[in-house]
């Protein structure tokens, strides 16, 4: 296994009373890309700063390569930064905001010319080196600022919501071609975002942040399927709850929801006993308009439906108050004989479960 | 759909205009006036121009009008750059709301207080009146002017534009030099040439400020007024005013290329 190139050892920055990261460790493997997810005020931007030298850690040490960061002013760090509002120097052309790190560094006239095309042609921005930024539309800054900071070839590339000020069609074009780019230079990557989408989309791993500690970190299959809390099941992804109680039985464990139902627990399950909330994916639900004997079975009435295109979402109350979501791919026409009104039977089964700690 | 103009409205913004432009034309009327009375019009001539060119005492004063003014206006930028950087960015610093306070209040003085004031301190610190200390008594003034200007495009200013330049290797001070300082040389050029038109107008701070062989333009025109208006002074007024006009639509220019960028 290659040395870490980021590490980040109980670091922690207050602002006054506020802990915006709060003893953080964390490590990045070279050539990773990775992503700090967290609502608004959770830290991510904090750490990203820190990492980038804007700001200077209370404590724990910040390691970039092996070496310490302690002390060292940003413009001394092999890490480059595209900034949310993408920060393109107004009164320069396109070419010259490519060749100012470049520059910087003190290359020569014919390198940087080169460099600058070569970084051109990396965003498909050929011809556009003599435009000024605001001759372009946002889709294009937004390249040019990922050109500029990778021109000078970082070790580490920060990216702070670099999608948030794309429209829907243009996000979802731009997320592949910076994956392409994270693919083809191999350059290490840290996303920061508030948007799970975009983080599950891009990053090889993620960091859940809140309160300026990680919550959970892991690939976004391990997040969204195996959430350690009930803030990582509910920030990513939709997510049913169920009071229940853990309880072992003869060496097994168990769960027993809330209606007398009880259900055996995977062994490699989060080890809580007592009281517990069981989370099932609305994806993982059972519905059906008879019996269907899943292992937990609540009956209720469809009070809406939502048809997306690519799946349908159904909102059903339960006949003691609770308000369920179930969702279904379109792909099986099956799934068209629900609707509003209907009465159902919804349930889940024991491998579809998640205990979550209450 | 625009509303149109009615015909009281017209009538109402036409006399608006006679009232503040009718005078300054009339002056301009007759300067070129071939007449020696200033009241009756004798026909065009440039006679008093050419005149006011043999006339070696406005000259000169003319000549020390115009460095005072460029000497106080570049002290001006220069300050107002200072005290605006400080202002807009480095935060809420203890004593900012009276830095504030202390930078905009000549603003609103009374030039005649702030020439007395000047005056008193000047003889108490036993310093010669002249050249400079004019200079000191316009730069006091026009720095404030200065560093509103400047405030103001330094307070739009992207921060981010100044971290991204470090973050791509540059010192701060290269930073500033190669990021903020272009960004903000419309606002600079403006607020010198205010600083530049409000020193070379003064009368007030001259007049309490200045001493023998520091005769300013305006107080030169005031004297010989006093001792009859002769047709030269309309003259060297159309000229002045020729001058202040262009530079306040320089200043003009400048701010709204910068507040389009």
């Amino acid at each position: 296994m290659p040395a870490p190139l980021v590490q980040l050892a109980g670091v922690s920055k207050h602002y006054g009373d506020v802990r915006a990261v709060d003893s953080v460790t964390l490590e990045l493997e070279p050539g990773e890309f990775f992503a700090l997810l967290g609502p608004s005020g959770c830290g991510k931007t904090s750490l990203m700063r820190l990492v980038a030298g804007f700001e200077t850690p209370d404590a724990g040490r910040i390691l970039l390569d092996g070496q310490d960061m302690q002390g060292v002013p940003p413009y001394r760090r092999p890490v480059n930064m595209m900034f949310q509002s993408y920060a393109l120097f107004p009164h320069m052309s396109v070419e010259r905001n490519i060749a100012f790190g470049l520059a910087q560094q003190g290359m020569s006239k014919g390198d940087i010319a080169t460099r600058v095309a070569e970084m051109l042609r990396l965003v498909k921005l050929e011809g556009y080196g003599a435009r000024r930024p605001e001759q372009l539309s946002g889709g294009q800054k937004q390249r040019v600022a990922l050109a500029r900071a990778l021109a000078p070839r970082p070790k580490l590339l920060l990216l702070d919501e670099p999608l948030a000020a794309l429209d829907r069609k243009l996000r979802e074009e731009t997320q592949f071609e910076l994956m392409q780019v994270q693919r083809d230079l191999g350059i290490t990557f840290m996303l920061v975002t508030h948007d799970q989408d975009e983080a599950m989309g891009m990053a090889q791993r993620i960091a859940l942040m809140r309160a300026g500690q990680i919550e959970q970190i892991g690939d976004a299959r391990a997040i969204y399927e195996r959430p350690r809390t009930l803030f990582a099941a509910e920030f990513i992804g939709e997510i049913n709850l169920f009071e229940g109680e853990a309880v072992q039985i003869d060496g097994a464990r168990f769960a027993i929801v809330q209606g007398g139902r009880r259900i055996a627990l995977a062994e490699d399950d989060s080890p809580v006993t007592g009281s517990v909330l069981i989370a099932v994916r609305p994806e993982r639900m059972v519905m059906s308009h008879l019996h269907a004997g899943s292992a937990a079975e609540f009956e209720g009435t469809i009070t809406e439906m939502a048809w997306l295109g690519d799946l349908t979402i159904w909102r059903v109350r339960l006949d003691d108050g609770r308000l369920l979501r179930v969702s279904r791919s379109n792909a099986d026409v099956a799934n068209a004989v629900f609707t509003r009104g209907d009465r159902v039977f919804v349930g889940f089964d024991a491998h579809s479960v998640r205990v979550l700690p209450k | 759909m625009k509303p149109g103009l009615s015909a009281g409205m017209l009538a109402v913004l036409l006399a608006g205009f006679a009232f503040l432009y009718v005078p300054i034309g009339l002056l301009v009327l007759y300067s070129f006036n071939s007449s020696r009375l200033v009241t009756v019009w004798g026909g065009f001539s440039t006679r008093w121009y050419v005149e006011l060119f043999g006339n070696e005492q406005l000259l000169i004063s003319t000549l020390t009008s115009l460095e005072i003014a460029l000497v106080s206006a570049s002290l001006s930028v220069l300050l107002g750059t200072c005290a605006a950087y400080s202002l807009a960015r480095t935060g809420a610093f203890a004593g900012r709301t009276v830095f504030s306070a202390l930078v905009y209040a000549p603003l609103v003085m009374p030039e005649v207080i702030t020439g007395l004031a000047l005056l008193l301190l000047f003889v108490a610190l036993g310093i010669e009146r002249g050249f400079w200390t004019v200079v000191l008594a316009h730069s006091t003034v026009g720095m404030c002017f200065a560093t509103v200007v400047i405030y103001a495009r330094l307070a739009e200013f992207d921060v981010a534009l100044e971290e991204a330049a470090m973050d791509l290797g540059a010192t701060p001070a290269e930073a500033f030099r190669l990021v903020t300082l272009p960004i903000c040389a419309p606002a600079i050029a403006a607020a010198f040439l205010l600083a530049f038109t409000l020193s070379l107008d003064d009368f007030v701070l001259a007049s309490f400020t200045s001493g023998p062989g520091s005769t300013t333009l305006p107080m030169r025109i005031y004297s010989q007024v006093r001792l009859g208006v002769s047709p030269q002074i309309n003259a060297i007024s159309t000229l002045m005013i020729s001058a202040v006009a262009m530079l306040l639509l320089a200043a003009h220019l400048l701010t709204g290329r910068s507040a389009q960028k």
